[in-house]
């Protein structure tokens, strides 16, 4: 009797800890550039049999995307470095997920480490910093850093603060328009900060702090978004004081600025 | 006694004052001192740097061996970005200076093109040879300009901060020389901007580039409007407004602006007048959290893709920013990747609509007709890139290299260490044409 239960609570158990583990991931099949929860447990789990070595950041970047494919290559799944329901079979078959432990290294900032075979108290270095994020890293667009999109956001908020969105994509698509054009700096500190290029630079409105309307608006100029068709200069008709950009070729006019080349 | 104490706190307050604003007038002197010097240094600078640029030109004419010649262009090079630099800290751009910047620019692109070429195999032609004298005697006069401004303005104790208030209020300044002198410099180099680089230098701008694709009748308003209707699937109650670009556009556009009243929201629209093909389309509605995939959301943008007669594309790159995903679309022509005929989406990862659409790089590019049969096979061409790069993935791909020109490549993706890197190697010469690395995530700096 004794024994029968035994077996009967610890096949509960089991039956528990199954259903658990198959809960793990979503139904979503993970792609290569997609974020959250879902790819914080996948590095963990390809680190854990030892395929991943990055950080584990919630960012299924390059790194993420050749320890996807080594495994289905080891595993003799289809190569394709989609993260669909076979491979979440596979891998969740193959490895475990300690979900509190890592989902509290990332809230607390720490550097850690998700190996199978080794206490995972060996695995975080303390830093005992509470953030409220969900990752420890973010996709940037090729070529930029978190740091300059701030930048530009800040100049194009200062600039354009009162425009349509368009009107301030279309600021942040002429910074840009810059940076590749001949005549201008290369350097996106270098275009926002030449002498006398934009008003905002002049009289420090650039140091406001920008909405996420004038992030939104510099992501997507970045992204390839140009609605200034090209132009490389703009300004206000109603405040301009050099007669010379009225002989500039006009392309548009958005809100109140008009766009140039 | 209140009368002397009351007098004594007034003088008190007025001696007080009269401190604070001296300090005040010290700070502002100073800060306007540290302005003004940035501004010498960096107009003195620049006459050194066009100076050196001069002599160093003159050198590489003189030069007859290639193995100092090489050395040498890449040297003019150097200078001449730094010399572009100095411009761009010049409180100029309310002049018009910016065909001496292009100058520079193009000094700089010429002399970096023929440094990195092998000049045993290639020699400099007889119009390389002219453009650089011409180069040398542009540069002289640009040099003597630029000396005679020096002169002055040390001369005269010139400020910058002057030029600067002047330009800006659009006054006419006390003394010209500054202005004047740059002047003439600009003069000098107009003359020279139809200079001929020669053949392999016509599509240094490529900023301005015709939309290749745009063929087909002009649309008149009305028209464009019932393209906007299909194309975003509106269902007849939004408002649209239209306008005509203006006469500086390369390519003639309409601007559409279309407001949904039942969301308050608007959808902004480009689209060109020949033909009515949309150049690209975004809808600013606020966006609700996460409930599909960024791969549901390729999938999506293949099915709008294909609804539109776009046909071929397959996804190249796909990255989630928050809850949208962008998402990059390139043709693939019988297993060869066409990247110049790319296309943008962004798809709204709370139900799945296209929130952004850009056509601009498709439009623009050159109808491939047939795609070329490689010369060299894929391991020839593997067997052309660095042995320590660990191979993972190779495919046939058509890019535009650093001369404006599209080639065929074998493109290899691998890793070094813990980058990877995307590698397209000529598949008719075997040159490798670009070497990229591509770009991982960033941490979050602060937080970690």
């Amino acid at each position: 009797m004794l024994r029968k239960t035994i077996i009967c609570i610890m096949f509960l158990l089991i039956c528990y800890i199954r259903a658990g583990e198959a809960e793990a991931f979503s139904n979503q099949v993970i792609q290569k550039g997609a974020v959250g929860d879902d790819v914080i447990e996948l590095q963990a789990r390809l680190q854990y049999i030892g395929f991943y070595n990055g950080k584990i950041d919630g960012v299924f970047g390059w790194s993420t995307y050749w320890a996807v494919r080594n495994f289905q290559y080891e595993f003799g799944l289809p190569i394709d470095g989609l993260v669909g329901e076979s491979t979440k079979v596979k891998l969740v078959k193959v490895s475990k997920y300690n979900e509190q432990f890592v989902k509290e290294q990332i809230r607390k900032g720490n550097k850690f480490t998700h190996y199978g075979g080794k206490p995972l108290s060996q695995q975080a270095k303390n830093k005992a910093k509470n953030t409220t994020r969900k990752t420890t890293a973010d996709n940037v667009p090729k070529g930029f850093s978190r740091n300059d999109i701030q930048l530009m956001a800040n100049a194009v908020y200062g600039e354009a603060r009162g425009e349509p969105y368009i009107g301030q994509v279309a600021v942040a698509a002429v910074i840009l328009n810059r940076l590749n054009h001949s005549s201008f700096p290369n350097t996106v500190a270098g275009v926002i900060f030449q002498p006398g290029a934009f008003t905002a630079v002049a009289d420090g409105q650039i140091w406001l702090t920008p909405n996420e309307t004038a992030r939104k608006a510099v992501l997507d100029a970045i992204n390839g978004w140009d609605p200034s068709e090209g132009a490389i200069y703009y300004f206000n008709p109603d405040t301009a004081t050099s007669g010379w950009i009225w002989s500039r070729p006009q392309i548009k006019r958005i809100g109140k600025h008009i766009f140039c080349k | 006694m209140v009368r002397a104490f009351l007098i004594g706190l007034l003088s008190l307050g007025i001696i007080g004052t009269a401190y604070w604003g001296y300090r005040e007038h010290q700070e502002k002197n100073a800060v306007l001192q540290h302005a003004e010097n940035n501004y010498q240094r960096a107009f003195h600078d620049l006459t050194y740097q066009v100076d050196l640029l001069h002599d160093k030109i003159g050198t590489t004419l003189a030069m007859n061996s290639r193995n100092s010649l090489s050395p040498a262009l890449a040297e003019v090079w150097r200078i001449a970005a730094e010399a572009h630099s100095s411009v761009g800290q010049l409180p100029l751009s309310l002049l018009p200076f910016n065909k001496t910047e292009e100058f520079l620019a193009k000094i700089g692109k010429f002399s970096y093109r023929t440094a990195i070429r092998d000049l045993e195999k290639e020699p400099l032609t007889k119009e390389e040879y002219k453009t650089l004298q011409k180069l040398y005697k542009n540069a002289a006069d640009i040099q003597s300009e630029l000396r005679n401004v020096q002169y002055l303005v040390l001369k005269n104790n010139l400020r910058w901060m002057d030029v600067e208030l002047a330009l800006a209020s659009d006054q006419k300044p006390t003394d010209n020389t500054i202005i004047d002198g740059f002047k003439t410099v600009e003069k000098n180099v107009e003359s020279f901007s139809e200079t001929d680089f020669g053949p392999t230098f016509t599509n240094l701008e490529n900023e301005d580039r015709e939309f290749a694709r745009a063929k087909g009748k002009p649309i008149s308003k009305e028209e464009a409007k019932d393209v906007a209707k299909t194309f975003l699937g509106l269902k007849g109650k939004e408002k649209i407004s239209i306008v005509e670009s203006g006469k500086g556009a390369i390519n003639r556009f309409y601007s559409l602006t279309i407001y949904d009243p039942k969301t308050k929201t608007e959808t902004y629209m480009d689209m060109t007048k020949n033909g009515g093909y949309p150049i690209w389309v975004i809808d600013n509605r606020p966006i609700q959290t996460q409930k599909i995939s960024l791969n549901e959301a390729t999938i999506k943008g293949l099915e709008f893709l294909k609804r539109h007669k776009f046909t071929n594309l397959e996804l190249y790159e796909s990255t989630q920013y928050d809850n949208v995903g962008v998402l990059t679309f390139v043709t693939n022509k019988n297993g060869v990747r066409i990247y110049p005929e790319a296309i943008k989406m962004k798809v709204a990862l709370d139900d799945g609509t296209i929130v952004g659409f850009s056509a601009r790089d498709y439009l623009s590019s050159n109808i491939i007709d047939a795609v070329p049969k490689p010369k060299l096979t894929v391991s020839e061409a593997r067997a052309k890139i660095n042995p320590n790069l660990k191979v993972m993935e190779e495919r046939q791909a058509i890019i535009v290299n650093d001369l404006n020109d599209e080639v065929l490549c074998y493109e290899f993706l691998g890793t070094l260490g813990d980058d990877t890197y995307r590698i397209f190697i000529n598949a008719q010469n075997g040159i490798e044409e670009k070497v990229e690395k591509l770009q991982d995530t960033e941490p979050v700096y602060g937080n970690v």
